[in-house]
């Protein structure tokens, strides 16, 4: 994409720090507030459900923030901003970790067989999971040390972050009964954050 | 918060009416002295978002009702508190959040009210908001109410047989079904206005009972629950409740019962048939295509720890009605 800026928006190191922790607090303040309502009750109606509800629209939103990052880096010539989306992408994931939790402690309460069968037979339920084996699996290949290590395999593995995005939202609309409304408008999005990196999805489609 | 709110307005209640109304007023009051400005028409259109919500927000009133406990519904599992299935609604209608009806229905009109019994009937009957609550004794009754979704409440309900008004109005022979609709009124209801809000429904909200499921002793219209009439959010000032039937079957504010020959559309039938059917009856062994119904999750008390998932009983635990079913394969008539 080109830099439409015509200077580049150099943002200090600590104006990034700064970023990296309102991240940090934002991030784990509101989930540790609302588990915090769900655990003493004070949910207005189902805590299971305003969990679900919070962890699955939390991880969307921040992976696609992630996914946002690198454009408007390029875009405002921020390069510094890239810092940020290693520390995005691991809350995703653990947004995304809490959401599976939930599922299978408190709505499916550890009936493991069930839990096993939902997996498998359940079509959204297979397309969420799927996107979460995916952001586990870059989580896990974060660190420095291994991304040196991994080499060249490590950008292919972390091109699958393309792929997990339209997977979330897909899993989002089907888990919906009627109200098509939202998740239509992330799947824009999604197409949107894709639309801008075209370019080099079309290197990677073709090897 | 809700919980706060409703408390102090019924101590409001208690203290004045005309205060209240002139209060309720207020927003009218403010733009007739000429004071409406940016503030003013920023909490009006705050109001859908839910972010701004003002705490002194007006609260639906709600009458105590007097009735009867018959012993046979008076039944063991824990009643769901009062705040829990108060906020906690599926009413499109005001919103697809599960908290959108107890924001945007507070200010729902029920009285006037008009209800008509009509179609293939000897003696079509309309009945006034007064009518609803004077006509027949009301009697509470604690059902279990089971929601495709998969979770369960307990309700104390206040109403009267279904089957007391359809004799009233005298089916003809040749009646077979029983149509209901929701009040169509765009201006209250959010929902209807904008398919943004109403998640894609076609409304009005219908649904349908073959004549004897309706004629059924369990088959209930109820005005109120927890001692009092209702509150908007579920049903005010009249709904069904079908408590053998997914939560879906019991429509709420209620303004028009008709007997028809055929099988009458029911409105989540129409917006995905392979998912909902007619009859949707409570059955742990017929799936939800999407998710499982053999379990379902009890909204009681204990938050998010509280053990409460529970297996799901054939006919929500009513085996009773099952005689309405015989010979019927109930995996193809879901």
């Amino acid at each position: 994409m080109q830099a439409l800026s015509a200077t580049p928006l150099r943002l200090s190191e600590r104006r990034i720090l700064i970023l990296k922790w309102l991240l940090h607090g934002v991030s784990f303040s509101w989930v540790a507030y609302v588990f915090f309502t769900a655990v003493t009750d004070q949910v207005a109606g189902d805590p299971v459900d305003r969990l679900l509800h919070f962890t699955g629209m939390g991880a969307l939103n921040l992976l696609l923030l992630s996914l946002a990052i690198s454009p408007v880096a390029k875009r405002f010539r921020a390069a510094n901003l890239i810092k940020l989306r290693r520390p995005t992408g691991l809350w995703a994931f653990s947004y995304a970790l809490l959401h599976l939790a939930t599922f299978v402690l408190f709505e499916l309460q550890l009936e493991w067989a069930l839990i096993g069968t939902e997996i498998i037979e359940r079509p959204y339920i297979t397309v969420g999971f799927s996107a979460f084996i995916i952001l586990l699996l870059l989580a896990a290949t974060s660190i420095t040390a291994v991304r040196r290590r991994m080499g060249r395999r490590w950008q292919l593995l972390h091109n699958w972050v393309y792929v997990s995005a339209p997977l979330v939202v897909i899993h989002f609309y089907w888990s919906v009964k009627s109200d098509v409304v939202e998740p239509v408008v992330y799947g824009l999005l999604v197409l949107v954050l894709l639309y801008v990196r075209r370019e080099r999805l079309r290197k990677i489609f073709r090897g | 918060m809700r919980l706060k709110s409703n408390k102090t307005v019924s101590r409001l209640t208690d203290n004045d009416v005309t205060d209240e109304r002139t209060y309720l007023n207020r927003r009218q009051l403010l733009k007739s002295m000429g004071f409406v400005g940016a503030g003013a028409l920023l909490s009006q259109s705050a109001q859908g978002i839910g972010w701004f919500d003002d705490d002194d927000e007006n609260v639906f009133e709600r009458r105590d009702l007097s009735f009867t406990q018959p012993d046979q519904f008076q039944i063991n599992d824990t009643v769901t508190p009062e705040v829990k299935s108060t906020s906690y609604n599926n009413f499109y209608e005001f919103g697809t959040d599960k908290g959108d009806p107890a924001e945007n229905a507070q200010d729902f009109t029920v009285d006037p009210w008009s209800l008509t019994i009509d179609g293939l009937v000897e003696k079509p009957i309309t009945l006034s908001y007064d009518d609803l609550f004077k006509r027949f004794d009301l009697e509470e009754r604690i059902y279990r109410l089971r929601c495709v979704e998969a979770w369960s409440m307990v309700i104390p309900w206040i109403g009267f047989e279904l089957a007391n008004i359809l004799q009233q109005a005298k089916p003809l022979s040749r009646a077979k079904f029983v149509a209901f609709q929701t009040l169509y009124d765009p201006e209250q209801m959010p929902g209807q206005r904008s398919r943004f809000v109403g998640g894609g429904v076609d409304y009005p909200y219908v649904e349908g009972l073959r004549l004897d499921e309706a004629m059924h002793s369990l088959s209930i219209l109820s005005v109120g629950m927890y001692g009092k009439t209702l509150p908007p959010q579920n049903g005010a000032p009249i709904r069904l409740v079908v408590p053998w039937k997914y939560g879906f079957k019991s429509i709420k504010s209620i303004v028009r019962i008709t007997l028809t020959e055929q099988m009458p559309p029911t409105t989540w039938n129409r917006l995905a048939p392979q998912e909902y059917g007619f009859y949707a009856n409570v059955n742990p062994k017929v799936d939800h295509p999407r998710w499982s119904q053999a379990r379902e999750r009890r909204i009681t008390t204990g938050g998010l720890l509280a053990r409460n998932r529970i297996e799901t009983q054939m006919f929500n635990g009513y085996p009773e009605v099952a005689p309405l079913y015989s010979g019927m394969d109930l995996s193809r008539f879901y």
